[in-house]
C-alpha cells in the first residue's frame, strides 16, 4: 500500500476545515463505543478489542464487529481508514508483513484465531480471500481451481477433481463461458472473468467465510454487475465480507455495513438503516458526500 | 599537414562557428524583437552552423584520402623507370611500395640509383601537394558553408528541424554500426569458411568422427593425412557444457529461490553481490583452479573408488564451468522470481498454502519461462567457453560420453589451430573458421531461442 498517499489522505481528513467537519472531529475524538449493533444472533466470527499496528503506527483502534452466518457484511470508509486491514486480520494474511503487530480476540466458530495451536495455513483454507486485482496464477484454468483442492487433497481420483472444478466454476457463474478452453491460460480471460475464476478458485476449497477486497475496483460496471450477483447467490453457503469504495455496491450486495473512519469503527448496523437513517455524523457526512 | 590534425581545426572551426552562429541568431532576434520571435532556440542556429561548417569538410577529407592513394600512384606511373614497367603489373606495385616505403621513413637521402630518386622525389612531392590541397580545399569549403549557414539564420528558419534530422541520421548511423560488425563478423568467418569447404567436404565435416587437424606441409610427408570430423568436438562441447549446466542450474536456481524469496533484507544485500563476484573472477583463474586443484582431487577420489580418472578430465572443467556460470543463473532467476507479483502470492497464500507450496506450485511455474532464459543464456556462455578447457580438459579429440576421459571442445581447437606460425591457406588453419561459423550459429539458434522465451514471459504481466 501507498503509505505516503494514506498519510496525506489522513492529515487532510484531519485538518479541521468546516463546521460541518469541526463537529465531526469533535464527535470522531469523543467516539470509544461503536454506534448501532456490533454482534449478531448467530456469529460466524466475532472480534473484539482488536488493535493492529505497523511498527510503531496504529492503523486499527478497539474494534469489535461479528460476522453472521450467510450473510453479507460490507465495510465502507474513506481510503486509510483500516477496512483493508481489518479484513486482512480475518485469514490472518498480515502475517506475511514483517511489521505488522495484531492484539486483541478474534474466533472463528469460537476457535482463537491467534491461538498457539492454529495453523495460519489451514485458517485461511477455511477462511478464503477475493482479491483487489484478479490474481490468476500463471497456469490453465482448470488448474487455477484444482490448485486449493490438490494442495489440501481434497480430491482422491481425477474425477472427483473434475468434479471440483466443474462445480466451483459453476458456482462461479463461469463454467459455459469456459467449459470448451479449461486448459487455456487464465490470464487469457478478461478482467471480470479472471475475477470470477478467483472466485471460483476461492470457493473449490469449500470455506466457510470469503473475505472480498474491493473485488471489482479494476472491472467495469457490466463485470461489477456479475460479480455482485453472483456474490447474492454465494451468501446462501459462506458468510461474505466485503470491502468497497462504492457505497452503491454496499446497499446493493450487503445486508449490514460497518462504516470504518481513521482506524475506528463509527457505525454499524443493517445496510438499510446506515444508508437511510445513519446515527452518527460521520457516517452521515461520509454516504452524503461531504468526504471521503 | 597530417590528417589528425585537419580533423581538430576542423572541429575546431565547427566550435567557433557554433558559438559564432548563436551569437547571429541572438542579434537576428534582438532586431526581430527577441528570442521568441524566431522559431528555433539560438543554440539551435548554432547548432545548424556548426554541423554545416564540419559536415561538408569532413566529407571532402574522407572522400579526399579514400581517393588519394589511387590517383597519386596513377599520376607516379610517369616517373617510373621503362624497367620496372616492362617487368608487368606486379612489379611496378613490388617498386611503388618500395618507393612507398622510403618516402614514409624519410630515407630518400639514401638512395643511390638517380631513377628511383627521381621517382621518390616525385612521390614526395605528389603527397605534399595532395596533402595542402586537401587542407586548403577543406578549410575554404567549411567557411563557405558555415558562411552560407549563418546568412540563413532568419526567424522563420527552422533550424531546430534540420539539427534534429541530422542528429537523427547520427543516431541511426550509430546504431546500424553495431549490427554492421556482427554482420561483418559473420561475413568474414563464411568466406574462410567456404574456402575451408572447397577443401573439405560439408558433409565430411559435419559427420565425420576422427580429428585430426594435421596436413603435410610438404608432398613427402608421413602420417599427416589430416582428418577433420567435427563430431567429436562438438560431443565435447556438449559433454561440457552439460556437466557444467548440471553444476549450475540447481545451485544457481536453489540460491535465487533462497535469496528471493528467504533470505533477510541484509542478507540479500550482501549475498547476492557475493555471489555475482564469483562472474568477476577471470576464466583463465578458473582454469588453473581446475587444473591444479579440482582435476587432482577427483583423480584421486576416482583411484580410491577404483575409477581410473585422466588427469584432464571434462568432469573437472565441467564443474568449474558450472561454477562459474552459477551467477549467470542466480542472477537472472532472482530477477524473474522477483518479478513475479505479490499478488499472485497472496492469491495462494490466501487459498491456504504454505510458503514452499506457493514458491513450487505458483512462484516457479509463472517465473519458469524467464528462468529457462536465463539458464539458455547461461549455455552459450558455457558453449563458449574456452580458457578452463584448454587449460583443464586437454586437448585429445577423443569421442567418449565418458566424463572422466579428456575431451576437448569447439573453441579449444579453434586456439590450437589459430596459435603460433600458420599457413593462411592450408585446410588446417582455416577448420578454424568453419568450426567458428558452425559454432557461432549453434549460439546464435540458443540466443534466439532464449529471447523469444523471455518476452513471452514478459508479455503475460504486461
Amino acid at each position: 500500500m501507498n503509505t505516503a498517499v494514506a498519510d496525506d489522505i489522513l492529515t487532510q481528513l484531519r485538518r479541521p476545515s468546516s463546521p460541518v467537519q469541526n463537529a465531526a472531529q469533535e464527535a470522531f475524538d469523543n467516539l470509544t463505543e461503536t454506534v448501532g449493533t456490533v454482534t449478531v444472533d448467530n456469529p460466524k466470527m466475532q472480534t473484539s478489542n482488536v488493535n493492529v499496528f505497523y511498527a510503531e503506527k496504529q492503523a486499527i483502534f478497539d474494534v469489535n464487529l461479528d460476522i453472521g452466518n450467510n450473510e453479507v457484511i460490507a465495510m465502507i470508509g474513506p481510503s486509510g481508514c483500516g477496512k483493508s486491514t481489518f479484513l486482512r486480520c480475518l485469514n490472518r494474511m498480515n502475517d506475511t508483513i514483517p511489521t505488522c503487530r495484531v492484539t486483541g480476540n478474534m474466533s472463528l466458530d469460537g476457535e482463537d484465531l491467534y491461538g498457539a495451536d492454529l495453523d495460519p495455513v489451514l485458517l485461511r483454507a477455511r477462511v478464503g480471500m477475493v482479491f483487489q486485482k484478479p490474481n490468476p496464477f500463471a497456469k490453465s484454468i482448470y488448474d487455477n481451481v484444482a490448485y486449493g483442492p490438490r494442495i489440501h487433497g481434497l480430491a482422491s481420483n481425477r474425477a472427483e477433481l473434475d468434479d471440483i472444478v466443474v462445480d466451483s466454476l459453476k458456482k462461479a457463474g463461469l463454467y459455459d463461458e469456459v467449459k470448451d478452453r479449461l486448459d487455456a491460460p487464465g490470464t487469457s480471460l478478461s478482467g471480470g472473468q479472471q475475477q470470477r475464476l478467483c472466485i471460483a478458485r476461492s470457493i473449490a476449497v469449500s470455506p466457510e467465510v470469503i473475505l472480498m477486497d474491493e473485488p471489482c475496483s479494476a472491472l467495469d460496471p457490466i463485470a461489477t454487475a456479475r460479480i455482485e450477483e453472483l456474490i447474492n447467490e454465494l451468501r446462501e453457503n459462506y458468510a461474505i465480507a466485503i470491502v468497497t469504495h462504492s457505497m452503491q455496491q454496499a446497499a446493493r450486495v450487503s445486508q449490514r455495513t460497518a462504516y470504518f473512519h481513521l482506524g475506528k469503527l463509527v457505525e454499524v448496523n443493517d445496510t438499510n438503516a446506515v444508508f437511510t437513517n445513519p446515527q452518527h455524523e460521520l457516517t452521515e457526512n461520509y454516504i452524503t458526500g461531504r468526504f471521503g | 599537414m597530417s590528417a589528425t590534425h585537419l580533423l581538430l581545426i576542423t572541429f575546431g572551426l565547427a566550435v567557433a562557428s557554433f558559438l559564432y552562429g548563436r551569437m547571429q541568431a541572438f542579434s537576428v532576434a534582438k532586431s526581430h524583437g527577441g528570442v521568441s520571435a524566431m522559431h528555433s532556440l539560438p543554440s539551435h542556429y548554432g547548432m545548424m552552423v556548426a554541423l554545416w561548417c564540419a559536415l561538408p569538410a569532413l566529407a571532402v577529407i574522407i572522400g579526399w584520402k579514400l581517393l588519394e592513394p589511387m590517383v597519386v600512384s596513377n599520376l607516379l606511373n610517369t616517373a617510373i623507370p621503362q624497367v620496372v614497367l616492362d617487368g608487368g603489373e606486379r612489379a611496378v606495385e613490388l617498386y611503388k611500395n618500395d618507393l612507398s616505403n622510403l618516402v614514409n621513413n624519410d630515407r630518400i637521402a639514401s638512395i643511390d640509383n638517380p631513377e628511383k630518386l627521381i621517382a621518390a622525389e616525385r612521390l614526395a612531392s605528389l603527397r605534399s601537394t595532395s596533402s595542402m590541397a586537401l587542407v586548403v580545399l577543406a578549410l575554404v569549403i567549411a567557411v563557405m558553408s558555415a558562411t552560407f549557414a549563418l546568412k540563413r539564420i532568419k526567424p522563420h528558419f527552422r533550424a531546430r528541424h534540420t539539427v534534429e534530422r541530422i542528429i537523427q541520421f547520427f543516431l541511426v548511423s550509430c546504431a546500424s554500426l553495431a549490427i554492421l560488425t556482427t554482420l561483418g563478423i559473420v561475413l568474414s568467418v563464411l568466406f574462410e569458411a567456404i574456402r575451408f569447404f572447397q577443401q573439405v567436404g560439408i558433409l565430411e565435416f559435419i559427420t565425420g568422427t576422427k580429428w585430426s587437424p594435421q596436413t603435410a606441409i610438404r608432398a613427402d610427408q608421413v602420417g599427416s593425412s589430416g582428418s577433420f570430423g567435427a563430431v567429436p568436438l562438438f560431443l565435447g562441447t556438449l559433454l561440457i557444457s552439460f556437466i557444467a549446466m548440471i553444476v549450475a542450474v540447481p545451485f544457481g536456481l536453489m540460491s535465487a529461490i533462497y535469496l528471493a524469496e528467504y533470505a533477510s533484507r541484509p542478507v540479500r544485500n550482501i549475498a547476492k553481490p557475493l555471489l555475482e563476484i564469483l562472474a568477476g573472477i577471470p576464466t583463465v583463474v578458473y582454469g588453473f583452479f581446475a587444473a591444479l586443484t579440482v582435476a587432482p582431487a577427483l583423480r584421486s577420489l576416482g583411484g580410491s573408488l577404483g575409477l581410473s580418472v585422466s588427469s584432464e578430465s571434462a568432469l573437472a572443467a565441467g564443474a568449474v564451468m558450472g561454477i562459474m556460470i552459477i551467477p549467470f543463473v542466480s542472477s537472472l532467476s532472482d530477477d524473474v522470481i522477483t518479478a513475479v507479483p505479490q499478488t499472485m502470492r497472496d492469491g495462494s497464500y490466501g487459498l491456504g498454502s504454505t510458503k514452499s507450496e506457493t514458491i513450487r506450485k505458483v512462484v516457479i511455474p509463472a517465473a519458469l519461462p524467464g528462468i529457462v532464459g536465463g539458464i539458455l543464456l547461461a549455455v552459450s556462455r558455457a558453449i563458449g567457453e574456452t580458457m578452463i578447457v584448454v587449460m583443464a580438459a586437454g586437448l585429445a579429440a577423443n569421442m567418449t560420453a565418458n566424463p572422466l576421459e579428456a575431451v576437448t571442445t569447439v573453441t579449444v581447437q579453434i586456439v590450437t589451430l589459430l596459435t603460433g606460425d600458420q599457413e593462411f591457406d592450408s585446410a588446417k588453419t582455416l577448420a578454424a573458421f568453419a568450426l567458428g561459423l558452425m559454432l557461432f550459429i549453434v549460439t546464435l539458434c540458443l540466443n534466439i531461442i532464449a529471447l523469444r522465451v523471455v518476452r513471452k514471459y514478459r508479455e503475460q504481466y504486461e
